[in-house]
Order: structure tokens, then C-alpha cells, then sequence
């Protein structure tokens, strides 16, 4: 070989370093070429539909028919409150579990964690469909309440905001509970030993210490919780018997019943720019990526 | 047991004692979790057209009613098949992409990997109503190969992100030793990278299954007619009225949920 042809080798073993890359990352193009064909077409889609009036124009019609109706306005005030409390809810149960579950020695548990793994793994539509047999006019709950003597008369227990919270709850505590149970293991005990030494009483530790040490996985869990939620429609829509409507339901009848496309697109572009939003806000607080990592 | 109550709980030196409370919260909580998992399971077994619990008689009249009912067993068949042949896709599909983007670096990658998770960031209602607008115009509306093509997509994520997960914790040095002693890269990937991330394969081939078994608001708008899913089949079903045969039904759900993982559970030890 020639003396100078060094530098020349050196931007072909470049060029083939570049063309391994590349076709190492074609790999991944079957994948993503479903992805982009199956879904971000038919999002796009939507979304142009949503820009295009009744009369077959370019308008915002559509979007300011959903700033000014007030039925509009009532489904989306429903939807934040559903969610909003389905979350309170989760925090309210799963916090307290979460934590216990970390402070347990390996093998309790191990064992323990079966309990939010079983329902994490079980079909949503065998749990809500279970939520209904326990919660129905004839339902396990008001045949042991009324035979116990506690009610005399079948309580209103579903087919409105309460079985639907009842029901969401229980789909959603998983998703609470694994990401902050993560962090919690993550979570170094040396900092709480340190505030008991330097005389912290433990309810004081745990609000002082113990609380901010697990705010990331709190709000990564709250936050997929609620995003979940504000999408969310099999439970709702069988647990809220037609008196609880969301977002995600006013966007299936639009079809089903009106194929009113317009609409129902534009009212899932605003429901996947607030989940957009939400999941943006919530990453600058809590690392998702850590978290997933983390609860595995 | 006194000893127990007054020893020390956690770092914060509180006693077992003072936070009795916090351990029955927990377990009405866990009961909570567990209990409507697995009521349908006993409950299938009554004899009256009301579910109670504990069932008064018991009796098999709603499995029964479930494997003689041509309607469910067509509907089971679908959904058997769709969430096989979805798994036969996603697993490759997904796996490809996973060893793809693990070891390119290219600048592409962030991007690549952001597309590949939307599935399970945009609402699946969304999801459901764009891939039904699409499908009337190409005609694969109520077709298997839609759904297979729909679940498919709706699996990958979670494919990519199990294998990739697997892929973090396996030694490429490995396949850089096989490659220098002369493997073809396929074949150090298919001898000496997969056997040994199998159990992050396997584990994400049942998550493919169970995504299309279990899936259903996006089967709700695409499938139909004698290609109805049975979680298609079953939402309308409760929808309407509750028919005690989906207790039945229920429970042969749960069954084969738990013996997929069962099984993943035992692949993964026997390797270990």
C-alpha cells in the first residue's frame, strides 16, 4: 500500500462505520413503518378532519363549536373531575400501600405484590364486569347489605359517579402504586436513621424526609394515572350507565351514532393535546424512564 | 407478639405497635385489589340467573351456556387466533427494532424510539376511530388481517420496551467475540445474543398475546360480524343487559391470563 493512503482509509472505514449504523437502524424500519402507517396516518387524518367544516371548507368551525356549547363544556368539566378524584383516590390508597410494601422484608413482599400485579394482569373488562356484579341493584354488596340489615332498599350503587369511581379506582391503583413503589426502594434509609438521631420524631421524618424523597414517583404515578383517566373509556362507559359522560365516550357516539367525524376528531385532537401537555409537565418533574427501570 | 408490637418499624424508630392501623389500611386495600380480581371466579359456578356470593347452588349452567353458544365460541376462536398471530408479528417485528436501535447510535434513534412508544401515549380512543376511518377506505374493515395489523402496532411498544430492558443487561462484548471469530452477525445474534435476552423475548411475546386478547375499544370499531372479538363481544353483551355466561366467560379469561404467566415465570427461572 501507499504511504499516503492512510487519511484515505481512515474516511472509508468512516463511510462504513455510517453505512453499519444505517443498517443497523433499518432494522427497526418494519416497526415503525406499522406505526407511522397504522397510527400516526390515522391521527393526522383526524386531525386534518378536524379543520375541515360541515360544508366541506378549511374552518375552525368544529373547535368553536366546542369552545361555546355548553354541553361541551359539561363533558369536559366531567372528565377533569372524574379524573381528578380517581387520582385523589389512587394517592389515598395506593400511597400508604405503596409504602408499606417497601418497607417489608423481600420475601412478604414478594408475596404482597401479587396482590397489585393479579389485577394489573386480569382483563379490565373482567373487572369491571365484576365491579357490576358486586355493585348492581342485585348485586353481591345490596343482597349482603339488605340481608345484614344494614339498608332495607337496594342502594344506588352503580350506573352513576360513584360505581364509576369505584371501578376506575380499582383499574387505575396499579399504575400508582408500581412507579412509586420504585422509587420508594430507591429511596436511601440513611437519611431517615440521620433525622431520627438528630431527635425527628417519625411522623416528622416521614412528612420532612421520607414525603419529598418519594415526590418524584408520586407525581410520575399520579401523573400516568390521570392522563389514563382522561382517555379512558370501557369502565366509564359501563360502570356510569349513560349519567357520567367523557370525553372519550362523547367521541364514540359522535361515530357510532352520527359519523360526525368533524367533531369527534376535534374533540380527540384536544384530548391528545392535554395528554401531551400533561405528560410534558410531569417528565420535567419526575424521570420516566428511571422510574420504568426502577419498578421492574 | 408484645415484643414484636414494640420493636422498631422502620428507620424512623416508630414500633410495629403504633402503626397497626397503617397495616390494616394496607390490607383492606390489598383486599380491595384482590377480592373483585377474582369473585367472577366462584360466582360462575351459581345456579341462579342472579350472581350471589357464596352462590346458593352451585351448578355449570353458564359454562354451559359459553362453550354450546356458537356466537361465543366463534367470538373466542377470533380472538385466540387474532392474539396469536399478533404475538407471531409483534415479537419478531419488535425485537428487530429494539436490537436495531440498541446498537446503531444513530442520530435517528431518539426520533425512531419517540414514534415507536406513541401507541401508548395517544388515547386509544383515538387510536381506534383513525385506524376505523382508514379501514373503510381500504376495505379491511371487520377483516382478521386488520385486526392483526391494528393489535400489532398497539403491541409493539411494550415489545420494544421489554426487549430493550433485556438487551441493557446483556454483554454486547458477547457478540463482538462471536462476530471476530468469524459469526455472521445474524448468526451471532440468533446463537449467542437471543438465547441469552430469551426471557425478556418470551416475556414480551405473552404481553403481545394478552394486548390483543384483552384489547377492546379499538376490536369495539374494526372487527364485526362473524369477526367479532369476544371482548367485542362481551362489552355490547354488558352494555345491554348482564348475562351471568360472562362470569363464565370471565373465568376462562382469568385462567388463561395466569397460565401465560405462570409459564413466563417458569421460563424465565429454568434459565437463570
Amino acid at each position: 500500500m501507499r504511504a499516503g493512503s492512510t487519511l484515505l482509509h481512515a474516511a472509508e472505514l468512516y463511510r462504513d462505520e455510517h453505512r453499519e449504523r444505517l443498517r443497523l437502524f433499518s432494522l427497526s424500519l418494519p416497526a415503525l413503518i406499522l406505526v407511522i402507517c397504522v397510527l400516526v396516518i390515522p391521527v393526522g387524518w383526524l386531525f386534518w378532519l378536524s379543520f375541515i367544516s360541515d360544508a366541506g371548507q378549511l374552518s375552525l368551525e368544529h373547535y368553536r363549536r366546542l369552545a361555546s356549547q355548553a354541553s361541551y363544556a359539561r363533558i369536559f368539566r366531567t372528565t377533569f373531575e372524574v379524573s381528578f378524584y380517581t387520582t385523589a383516590l389512587c394517592i389515598l390508597l395506593g400511597y400508604p400501600l405503596a409504602y408499606l410494601l417497601a418497607q417489608m422484608p423481600r420475601r412478604l413482599a414478594a408475596i404482597c405484590m401479587i396482590a397489585v400485579m393479579l389485577p394489573f394482569w386480569t382483563s379490565v373488562l373482567v373487572r369491571t364486569y365484576a365491579w357490576l356484579a358486586l355493585l348492581q341493584r342485585q348485586g353481591v354488596i345490596n343482597s349482603w347489605g339488605m340481608e345484614a340489615g344494614f339498608w332495607s332498599e337496594p342502594l344506588p350503587l352503580v350506573h352513576n359517579l360513584s360505581g364509576t369511581l369505584i371501578g376506575m379506582t380499582h383499574i387505575m391503583l396499579p399504575y400508582l402504586v408500581l412507579p412509586l413503589y420504585g422509587s420508594m426502594k430507591a429511596i436511601n434509609s440513611d437519611y431517615l436513621k440521620a433525622a431520627a438521631n438528630l431527635g425527628a420524631s417519625p411522623v416528622r421524618a416521614f412528612w420532612l424526609v421520607y414525603l419529598p424523597l418519594s415526590m418524584p414517583g408520586l407525581v410520575a404515578g399520579s401523573a400516568i394515572v390521570f392522563i389514563l383517566c382522561l382517555g379512558f373509556y370501557v369502565t366509564p362507559a359501563l360502570l356510569g350507565g349513560g349519567k357520567v359522560i367523557l370525553v372519550s365516550m362523547r367521541i364514540a357516539t359522535d361515530i357510532e351514532m352520527f359519523f360526525n367525524w368533524g367533531a369527534a376528531s376535534a374533540l380527540g385532537v384536544v384530548l391528545l393535546v392535554l395528554t401531551l401537555v400533561l405528560l410534558f409537565l410531569a417528565s420535567r418533574i419526575a424521570d420516566f424512564d428511571r422510574l420504568a427501570g426502577g419498578a421492574r | 407478639m408484645r415484643k414484636w408490637l414494640t420493636s422498631s418499624a422502620s428507620e424512623t424508630q416508630i414500633t410495629h405497635g403504633r402503626r397497626l392501623w397503617l397495616y390494616a389500611y394496607g390490607a383492606l386495600v390489598m383486599l380491595y385489589l384482590v377480592v373483585p380480581s377474582l369473585i367472577v371466579v366462584p360466582m360462575s359456578f351459581s345456579g341462579s340467573q342472579y350472581l350471589s356470593f357464596p352462590p346458593r347452588e352451585w351448578s355449570l349452567r353458564w359454562y354451559q351456556s359459553y362453550f354450546t353458544s356458537r356466537e361465543w365460541m366463534e367470538a373466542t376462536w377470533v380472538s385466540l387466533r387474532v392474539g396469536i398471530l399478533t404475538m407471531l408479528v409483534a415479537t419478531p417485528l419488535g425485537t428487530l427494532a429494539a436490537y436495531g436501535l440498541h446498537i446503531s447510535r444513530s442520530r435517528w434513534n431518539g426520533l425512531a424510539m419517540m414514534i415507536l412508544v406513541t401507541p401508548i401515549i395517544v388515547p386509544v380512543i383515538l387510536i381506534g376511530i383513525g385506524i376505523f376511518y382508514v379501514y373503510v377506505q381500504i376495505s379491511l374493515l371487520n377483516t382478521l388481517t386488520g385486526l392483526v395489523i391494528a393489535h400489532t402496532m398497539l403491541a409493539l411498544p411494550l415489545v420494544i420496551l421489554v426487549v430493550a430492558s433485556g438487551l441493557k443487561s446483556f454483554d454486547m462484548n458477547q457478540e463482538m467475540a462471536a462476530r471476530s471469530l468469524g459469526a455472521w452477525r445474524p448468526v451471532a445474534f440468533l446463537r449467542v445474543t437471543l438465547p441469552q435476552i430469551r426471557f425478556s423475548v418470551i416475556t414480551s411475546a405473552l404481553l403481545a398475546f394478552l394486548t390483543s386478547f384483552d384489547e377492546v375499544i379499538v376490536a369495539l370499531f374494526i372487527s364485526g360480524g362473524e369477526n367479532s372479538t369476544l371482548t367485542r363481544k362481551m362489552f355490547l353483551a354488558l352494555r345491554d343487559q348482564i348475562d351471568p355466561t360472562i362470569a363464565a366467560i370471565s373465568t376462562v379469561m382469568i385462567l388463561v391470563t395466569t397460565s401465560l404467566l405462570a409459564m413466563s415465570q417458569f421460563f424465565g427461572k429454568s434459565g437463570d
